[in-house]
């Protein structure tokens, strides 16, 4: 170390990388072991810090803002319980890969291993659902510590996203560690974007011409290579229909005359039709997730695939492709463009779109109970299908995906991966926060919305006008959906008897609340709730029951065993 | 069909990666029948040696997911080298005077060394392939084997390594 070398607060470091890394908000929950950071937070006047009231609030907001925005999400919560509370939001951003940067104080180092107060392994404990951890504690790392925040997100938002943490002592962001400028290049994590290789693309392009009746699937690493105009290239040259998996949704124009919906589990008739009686499937950043494909052995037999994916580990971890790509899904799909010969629209092509027709979601609303799938759908036409739109996890998730159909990427916010209920209403402040001009919906269910209930205060003091769309059927709708289809109703541990009344509870926090009945108030509602501008709005849908979730491809099973609607 | 494999990882010397290798292993159900660990010539570098039984097509996930992880510098599969495989054992058998020179003979045999001599018992340190060992240990089956430990199998390919 040179004698003029450069040295400032840890906590100041920290605030200078977010600077160079353009962070100018993040969310995060204070305690004692980052009482240094919050300090030097003190006087950054360009740098916002927005309270949750749970740091499980935190993690979701900053990876909801991350899905709209692109940008690195960041969350920071204090050592032991805080950074634990943290877990949940980690995995889920994990398994949808969002780039997120976890900021966790620590007790002193000379503690860490005694079981001081408030002290949790938390490199440990989340080394499973985390890309990369840091714990900066060795005078080694202390003596790099600019670079290490740099790495994390580096590491966050290169190849395949993911969030990634850095653990903090307190006398570390207290005491003074060196400064050094920016070296993208030296970092330990600089890895250039991988890229088609030409052998690949050939054969890609002659399997598309060979191929009688292909499919393109797209997921979310096409969200997140910002891939869509060449999607849309790509299919619209060679007449290929689209299919999207939930973490895809919004990566083809849903309105598009090419656009099969989603397939899997809860997929669309026509999508998983088309996938499961395809000759070639092209998957682009998507990883065959069990919702999608169902049973393995049965599914699209005669298939054969080109698998493009950032990360080669997914290249026949599930299903074996016959040209693997390595490559960011944008960058592929230009060096496919290039090569590909126009294709002509075939018979294939004109009976999926036939078959689309002959087979579209559906529901019945009359005049009593509100139907669900009425809000979700009534809510689409208002807002033209322009918001931005979060979920929470069963069947408000599945309704939402079948009736709020999506014309351009990052305007979609669920957990797919994890499935985490409670993660829709905090990432729509995120989302929020990250597009103040949008408008944004949390489409959620009353076992779901009770999961970080306590961000309407967040919602409020920040003034992040979001809609929350309760669609209230007083159950833990997905689960009593499955022990009626397949465990004679015996509904255990569903009752979900005893919601608070949630206008209440959202006057109680300064939001507003509203309550609808009945079919015709729906519109009326919605549209009120849109003229609402400067705090949350919840409201109550009181819908039927036990209304079910349709196309089900049961666990396990395949397309043959696809239930298109409710048994008679 | 599960056959046994060796791979080796070479992963930076930093706190906490063992636990980070073991624990895709644990999380992903690969097994782990040894593991062995150590630096390298190269300080910042160690070397992880695990043998795995599995298929091919499961091979080639734990190389990929292991390969992954940001601390994992290379993965090198060794299935298909030739190799230079090394363990040690050191067995405690019981050996009074009746049996001692049986047991000695066998070492000897094994081209072994006895490294302790005690209250009816000797410590045998062997150093050989895991084919070897195996044999070793189950001729000494049919005495009395108080303790044993093994340093699980280390590998280097012949020739010159490609880089």
């Amino acid at each position: 170390m040179s004698q003029n070398q450069q040295t400032i607060k840890g906590a100041d470091a920290l605030l200078r990388v977010f600077r160079e890394e353009g962070v100018d908000v993040f969310f995060g929950y204070p305690g004692g072991s980052v009482i240094p950071i919050y300090d030097s937070l003190f006087d950054a006047e360009d740098i916002r810090d927005i309270l949750p009231r749970h740091e499980q609030g935190a993690a979701h907001a900053a990876d909801g803002y991350a899905r709209v925005t692109g940008k690195v999400g960041v969350c920071m919560a204090t050592s032991g319980p805080g950074a634990c509370n943290l877990v949940t939001g980690l995995a889920t951003a994990y398994m949808d890969s969002i780039p997120m940067v976890a900021i966790t104080g620590q007790v002193k180092t000379h503690l860490v291993g005694t079981d001081g107060f408030q002290e949790a392994d938390t490199t440990g404990i989340t080394i499973p659902v985390t890309k990369h951890s840091y714990l900066i504690k060795d005078p080694n790392e202390v003596a790099r510590f600019p670079d290490i925040i740099r790495e994390a997100f580096y590491l966050a938002g290169h190849g395949r996203p993911g969030p990634v943490l850095v653990d903090i002592p307190f006398d570390v962001s207290l005491g003074e560690v060196p400064w050094a400028e920016r070296d993208i290049e030296g970092l330990d994590a600089y890895e250039p974007l991988a890229v088609a290789d030409d052998a690949d693309i050939v054969r890609a392009t002659e399997m598309i011409a060979e191929a009688e009746r292909p499919v393109l699937m797209i997921g979310g690493g096409v969200i997140a290579s910002e891939a869509s105009a060449e999607v849309r290239q790509l299919a619209e040259k060679c007449n290929i229909c689209v299919v999207h998996t939930l973490m895809g949704k919004g990566g083809f124009p849903e309105s598009h005359e090419l656009s099969l919906g989603m397939p899997g589990m809860h997929g669309t008739v026509t999508a998983s039709y088309a996938l499961q009686h395809s000759d070639l499937m092209i998957v682009i950043g998507a990883r065959f997730d069990d919702r999608i494909t169902g049973d393995l052995e049965r599914f699209a037999p005669d298939a054969c695939v080109i698998h493009i994916d950032i990360d080669p580990a997914e290249l026949d971890k599930v299903r074996h492709a016959h040209v693997g790509i390595v490559a960011d899904a944008r960058l592929a799909l230009e060096k496919l463009l290039e090569a590909v010969k126009p294709r002509e629209r075939g018979d294939w092509d004109d009976y999926l779109l036939r078959f689309r027709e002959e087979h579209p979601l559906s529901y019945e609303q009359g005049d009593e109970a509100i139907v669900p799938q009425y809000v979700v759908q009534q809510l689409h036409e208002i807002t033209e299908g322009k918001a931005i739109i979060t979920t929470e996890v069963g069947q408000n998730q599945m309704w939402a995906a079948h009736y709020y159909k999506l014309d351009e990427p990052r305007r979609w916010c669920s957990s797919g991966g994890l499935g985490t209920m409670g993660y829709g209403h905090p990432a729509a402040l995120g989302a929020q926060v990250g597009r103040p001009d949008d408008l944004v919906c949390d489409i959620a269910g009353d076992g779901s919305i009770q999961m970080c209930i306590q961000e309407l205060a967040t919602g409020v003091i920040n003034k992040l006008p979001i809609k929350i769309l309760i669609l209230n059927n007083s159950y833990l709708g997905m689960v009593r959906q499955w022990q009626d289809m397949f465990f004679d109703k015996r509904y255990s541990g569903v009752d979900l008897t005893g919601n608070p009344d949630f206008v209440r509870v959202a006057e109680a926090y300064g939001a507003v609340g509203m309550r609808i009945t009945k079919p015709d108030e729906v519109a009326p509602a919605i549209e009120k709730a849109l003229e609402v501008d400067d705090v949350p709005v919840v409201m109550d849908f009181v819908v039927a029951q036990e209304e079910n979730v349709f196309p089900m491809i049961p666990a396990g099973k395949s397309y043959e065993e696809i239930m298109e609607r409710a048994p008679e | 069909m599960p056959t046994e494999h060796t791979i080796s990882v070479l992963v930076k010397n930093r706190p906490r990666v063992l636990a980070r290798v073991a624990g895709l292993f644990a999380r992903r159900g690969f097994n782990i029948d040894s593991l062995a660990v150590s630096t390298t010539q190269d300080e910042a570098i160690s070397r992880m040696t695990v043998t795995t039984t599995c298929d091919e097509a499961t091979l080639a996930q734990v190389c990929k997911q292991v390969g992954k992880l940001h601390d994992v510098v290379r993965v090198l599969d060794h299935t298909e080298d030739a190799m230079v495989e090394r363990e040690l054992c050191l067995c405690k058998v019981a050996a009074e005077a009746a049996h001692r020179a049986e047991i000695v003979q066998i070492c000897d045999i094994f081209r072994g060394d006895v490294v302790d001599i005690g209250n009816g018992t000797v410590i045998i340190q062997l150093i050989g392939d895991k084919e070897k060992i195996d044999a070793f240990v189950r001729l000494m089956q049919d005495y009395d084997i108080q303790e044993m430990v093994r340093t699980g199998k280390i590998v280097l390919s012949r020739g010159v390594q490609a880089t």
